[in-house]
């Protein structure tokens, strides 16, 4: 069954999808929108690091997103704000990576592939990674949980309930990073961030506590991957783009219902 | 033993010293307000006694097994984040619907279990955090500044409420505050903070210390000075209102 590349394509879709839905809430929360982008545009850098260094595409754009929290913390530690340095990271990230993609390989490398995701041509290797990742953003959400709500919450209760917010804030990190690099093969770089952002925006009129949201969430990515890609193949267009529009549509249609049911 | 003993407490933030040389105790079952002005460091001193801040210098016990109900200033609540009353008593850890109604009941707003957070009023989400504070059984209830933004009855009910609960629990509380005068009424003992402590006794003690009129009125008594502000809130709103913030803004 494994043999069938839509098959591949599909379950590819539906686990990044699963990770991303469920660290979405969080990003929103946290408000790192941004700070995720970033990672993502870097992630261009990590192709090339990954081309230039023959190692794997995972390891380079994992690689590339941490170098984005390093440079972060390191910038907006110098009083630079949060949402410029992040501005100078991500564009600058972006820059580079295309030129270094460029000088290491050629013009003969598909950038686009990365920019807009290739998830097509997904190999049984990659479909292990991913839903690995999936799996281990799973496990941890579940073994932090409690830890990560209070530190929404409040970062003072944290710190006064005996949880080191720091650690949960570099976990998160780490998470977003697992989750951006094996999303650049599905959607790309330039649209894993909507993955995010969009089932955990779709959710919040919806619920009223932090697990429904994640439930939810992860039921909006779902369906964005399963009617994205059977969109895809009905209009033929390119399957990355279309799991975000399919997003997008669901996002309105719960805005909708949101604003019929005066929520 | 003494429930929490600071020696020699500082705090520096960006080369600025906001607090040095505080050394506090705390006893079992008794009411402390540390009271003083803008950036006097109370909020701070709270905050590390809390275990939310690491002093620079200086060290704080805690009575082994001490259990800390602590009530955050205000909760800047993210609005993208929702959740329910009911749903916040189980911050940090999930506890028994028994020992939450009895804390929601406790401070008056049961009925308000199911409702989110994000449509409460100042009061009710005041008694909010002080039912989630409540359900671990403190030994000691530490408020930063918890009636701020409360009409004088607010205060006046919250206040009453902090003293029952000393009585039927027995735990200590140690509050910030900046509205003195409620506040002397109810304390057992007043710290009076201005980057060091200046003065500290009973009510009566500190109201009459020259230090503290220094920092907190001349001329009149103190506690006299800020009824007078009061006044101004009854007749001009809108000038005591620019008065109020810039008392709140700086912490």
């Amino acid at each position: 069954m494994l043999n069938d590349f839509l098959v591949r394509a599909g379950l590819a879709g539906l686990g990044v999808s699963l990770a991303a839905g469920a660290l979405g809430p969080f990003v929103v929360w946290r408000r790192m929108a941004y700070f995720g982008d970033a990672m993502a545009h870097a992630a261009i850098l990590g192709v090339a690091l990954s081309l230039g260094f023959e190692i794997s595409l995972f390891v380079g754009v994992l690689f590339s997103a941490l170098l984005v929290a390093a440079l972060f913390l390191a910038l907006t530690r110098r009083n630079q704000s949060a949402d410029s340095a992040l501005g100078v990271i991500a564009h600058s990230a972006l820059a580079f990576g295309l030129v270094a993609v460029a000088m290491s390989a050629g013009p003969r490398v598909n950038v686009e592939a990365y920019l807009f995701g290739d998830i097509l041509t997904v190999s049984r290797a990659d479909l292990t990674l991913i839903w690995s990742v999936a799996a281990v953003v799973a496990a941890w959400l579940l073994w932090r949980w409690q830890a990560l709500v209070t530190w929404v919450l409040s970062p003072d209760l944290a710190e006064t309930s005996g949880y080191n917010t720091k650690l949960e804030e570099l976990g998160l990190i780490m998470a977003l990073a697992l989750v951006v690099a094996v999303g650049i093969k599905a959607v790309g770089a330039l649209l894993i961030t909507a993955l995010l952002i969009i089932p955990a925006a779709s959710a919040r009129p919806h619920v009223k506590t932090p697990e429904a949201m994640i439930a939810l969430s992860l039921g909006f990515g779902a369906l964005a991957a399963v009617a994205g890609l059977k969109g895809a193949l009905w209009l033929d267009t390119p399957a990355g783009p279309s799991i975000v529009c399919a997003a997008a549509f669901a996002f309105a249609a719960s805005m909708l219902v949101a604003k019929v049911r005066g929520r | 033993m003494s429930l929490i003993e600071a020696r020699g407490l500082a705090k520096t933030f960006g080369g600025e010293t906001v607090l040095h040389g505080v050394d506090l105790q705390v006893e079992r079952g008794e009411i402390v307000t540390i009271v003083g002005p803008n950036g006097s460091g109370k909020s701070t001193l709270l905050r590390m006694l809390a275990g939310v801040l690491q002093p620079d210098k200086g060290q704080i016990t805690h009575a082994s097994g001490l259990k800390i109900g602590y009530v955050p200033q205000k909760l800047s609540l993210e609005a993208s984040l929702p959740m329910t009353v009911r749903r916040f008593l189980n911050v940090p850890r999930r506890v028994s619907e028994a020992d939450a109604v009895a804390a929601l009941e406790r401070v008056g707003i049961l009925p308000l279990a199911r409702r989110s957070l994000e449509g409460l009023s100042g009061g009710q989400m005041q008694r909010v955090l002080l039912a989630r504070a409540l359900i671990v059984k403190p030994d000691v209830l530490m408020l930063d500044e918890p009636t701020q933004g409360l009409d004088q009855q607010g205060q006046a009910d919250f206040y009453r409420l902090i003293e029952e609960l000393r009585a039927e629990m027995g735990c200590a509380v140690l509050m910030v505050s900046h509205e003195l005068h409620v506040v002397m009424s109810a304390s057992d003992r007043v710290i009076c903070l201005n980057g060091h402590i200046c003065c500290e006794g009973t009510p009566e003690i500190v109201r009459n210390a020259p230090e503290y009129r220094r920092l907190f009125g001349t001329g009149t008594q103190g506690a006299l000075a800020l009824y007078r502000h009061e006044h101004d809130h009854v007749h001009d709103e809108s000038c005591a209102q620019g008065h109020a913030h810039s008392h709140e803004d700086a912490h």
